[in-house]
């Protein structure tokens, strides 16, 4: 029986080998497979997926005269934190990650890094962009996306173009994301010259808007800016419609960006949501695809049009490769040398961090778009309203 | 005026419930997922076949019947009689298996079935037309529950199962065939109500949990085993979220809802209309 035991036990390890061959470049991250960050997790999968099974076919990354094969290792966190820091644990001792993509949100990511952090290991923020995670110290997080301050600046100034005295109703998801995107647009919202009637927190788990939007309804707003994550946001939507609030203009964070939220039909037309990317941009890439060639190697590979986060989860792993590249090394130090130093613009953008030590790794280069969800030829699709030099369509206002 | 339609759809979610404790004194753990599936039986009905979304309704009563049924029949008739873990475990088990299933076919992202229904404009608010018809099926839902319940022969059966099992078996009321009626009433009565809040809000195959906690408070107001009690209990849930909203953050509602459950629960521990059983 004991012979039995050796024997299962060698075949185990043998079957399960504790680290990765030399040439292949392990990276680990968390996916929120289910629970309610499920939508705007996959799709910055999918961005990532796309950027490694490119690198492969292209032979690898290449530092000095090697070239690494990279290798996801991925487990579901269930959209919860406690998740993330058991399983960023796990990716880092057992399964001997090199580096690290953040999990989707600002929650989990601040969660990830305190992990990461402990064990020195680079991790690159795609899908979190509350900003107080990098005034904390620490040393190898990098966020690739714009932070929260800056979402709901164009669509304040946009507003403030068709009515420069508006009343708005701040209606926002109570967590970490949210808040710090109202705490921000709060300020320039009053700085620019508009009025808030109505500052409400939700729960993000919240079902029936009813009594929020009775409430949007006796303050008389003009204007709704809020929301949070694509579950919540999308729900708002479609009782916002169903209620007929009136609204002359509607922004929400991250949900009217993911393809799906054409589902809502009626209910979705003419709402505006701040955009780390659209399909639309032109930037000029100093390395990686452009975007009209990321957004066919997307379509080619999963037949559904990219959002913002795909792009984001791309970008992450086209800004990795390069400063692997440049660094002439995997080191992790050596790495986020290369990435302090790095003022690119890529297919998604800008890109350059703050390297002070009070902010380090914040994204300070990275610029944002409004767009508003538009008919045309009777199909609802995004159009970049905002800023100017980006438009492609007038915005629609007012709403009602 | 809007607390008052949702809280009937809740009160419906509890009917189904507290049917079920009422009838059988079991705690149906699965009721989150019956919710679920008559979410997703009309998404399948009105993607599917295009089937308009309010015809759904009587095939979500009758398979959600059966389906009930059935689930008597493997996961409570052999619990009853024994320790209420038991059964507690059994129905959480199938709750699992089926959210679980869910997740597998669909993911845990977000369905909408798109219905419209003019609403009902007064002064600058508007009751939207699915929130209304939401509320008149629930009537007409639950008026036929207590024509079923009072003016039936088997309805008849159920209470006097309800009031004392034993007692209804010696005088030759097939008690196990009524328990298991009462389990498919339970479970149909909680696929209605999902289908109906289906066709007011978007939904997940996660959604089930939050409706399920709400059935628990209005069991509690309604009072234990008493179907019209859910009912007014459902109401006077949605009343207390839509009024309370008006005075103060919307986050609190939750808090205020179950102090609530706590106060019915110490001051009328059987429920404020609780079923008086002879």
């Amino acid at each position: 029986m004991r012979k039995l035991y050796l024997l299962a036990a060698g075949a185990m390890l043998i079957a399960t080998p504790a680290f990765a061959a030399d040439d292949t470049l392990t990276i680990g991250m968390t996916l929120s497979q289910t629970g309610s960050l499920n939508i705007d997790s996959l799709a910055q999968q999918r961005g990532a997926e796309l950027w490694r099974d490119e690198v492969n076919d292209a032979g690898g990354i290449k530092v000095g005269d090697k070239h690494y094969k990279v290798r996801f290792v991925t487990y579901d966190d269930q959209s919860q934190g406690a998740r993330v820091q058991q399983l960023y644990t796990r990716l880092i001792v057992q399964d001997k990650a090199q580096f690290l993509f953040g999990p989707y949100s600002s929650g989990l990511c601040a969660t990830a890094a305190v992990i990461t952090e402990q064990y020195g290991r680079l991790m690159l923020i795609t899908g979190g962009a509350e900003p107080k995670t990098y005034t904390l110290g620490n040393k190898y997080l990098v966020q690739v996306l714009s932070s929260a301050d800056h979402y709901l600046t164009g669509a304040i100034n946009a507003l403030k173009t068709k009515s420069p005295h508006a009343k708005v109703a701040f209606v926002y998801s109570d967590d970490p994301f949210s808040k710090a995107v109202v705490l921000a647009a709060r300020e320039q919202a009053k700085a620019g010259g508009l009025t808030i009637v109505l500052d409400e927190a939700y729960a993000p788990s919240t079902t029936d808007f009813g009594p929020i939007i009775n409430k949007i309804i006796a303050s008389s707003a003009e204007a709704l800016l809020g929301g949070g994550h694509y579950t919540d946001g999308a729900t708002l939507a479609r009782q916002i419609y169903d209620q007929k609030a009136n609204l002359k203009y509607v922004s929400l964070l991250v949900a009217p960006d993911s393809p799906e939220f054409a589902s809502l039909g009626p209910a979705a037309f003419g709402i505006t949501v701040p955009s780390q990317w659209e399909i639309q941009a032109t930037y000029k890439p100093q390395f990686g695809p452009t975007g009209a060639e990321f957004v066919k190697a997307f379509e080619a590979k999963f037949k559904a049009p990219p959002d913002y986060h795909s792009a984001t989860g791309y970008a992450g792993g086209a800004l990795l490769q390069h400063a692997i590249e440049q660094a002439g090394s995997i080191d992790a130090d050596k790495v986020v040398a290369a990435l302090n130093a790095m003022d690119v613009t890529t297919f998604f953008g800008h890109f350059k961090i703050a390297t002070d030590a009070a902010h380090h790794g914040l994204q300070i280069g990275h610029e944002m778009v409004l767009a508003q969800w538009q008919k045309k030829n009777g199909q609802l699709q995004r159009e970049v309203v905002w800023p100017k030099a980006a438009q492609t369509a007038d915005l629609l206002y007012p709403l009602h | 005026m809007d607390g008052v339609l949702i809280g009937s759809v809740y009160g419906l979610a509890a009917m189904g419930l507290t049917l079920i404790w009422g009838v059988m004194n079991v705690v149906n753990l699965t009721h989150g997922a019956a919710i679920v599936a008559g979410m997703f039986a009309l998404y399948l009905l009105t993607s599917g076949i295009d089937m308009p979304p309010y015809a759904a309704l009587p095939l979500i009563l009758v398979g959600g019947f059966l389906i009930g049924v059935a689930l008597y029949w493997i996961a409570v008739h052999r619990m009853i009689g024994r320790p209420p873990l038991m059964i507690l475990l059994s129905t959480f088990s199938v709750n699992l298996v089926v959210i679980g299933l869910g997740t597998a076919v669909w993911g845990t992202g977000l369905f909408n079935v798109a219905v419209a229904l003019p609403g009902v404009t007064w002064r600058r608010y508007t009751f939207s037309g699915t929130h209304i018809l939401a509320a008149v099926l629930t009537a007409i839902i639950a008026g036929s529950l207590y024509l079923f319940l009072y003016h039936t022969r088997l309805g008849k059966a159920v209470r006097a199962v309800a009031n004392n099992r034993e007692a209804a078996e010696l005088v030759g009321i097939p008690t196990t065939r009524v328990l298991s009626l009462s389990f498919g009433l339970g479970v149909a009565l909680a696929g209605a109500a999902g289908m109906l809040i289906a066709t007011m809000f978007p939904f997940t195959v996660l959604s089930g949990d939050a409706y399920q906690l709400k059935s628990f408070v209005v069991t509690a107001l309604g009072g234990l085993g008493n179907p019209a009690g859910a009912l007014v209990g459902g109401v006077a849930l949605g009343l207390v979220e839509g009024f309370a909203a008006q005075f103060m953050p919307v986050s609190w509602t939750l808090v205020i809802e179950f102090v609530l459950f706590v106060v019915v629960l110490i001051i009328f521990p059987r429920g404020v209309f609780a079923f008086k059983r002879s």
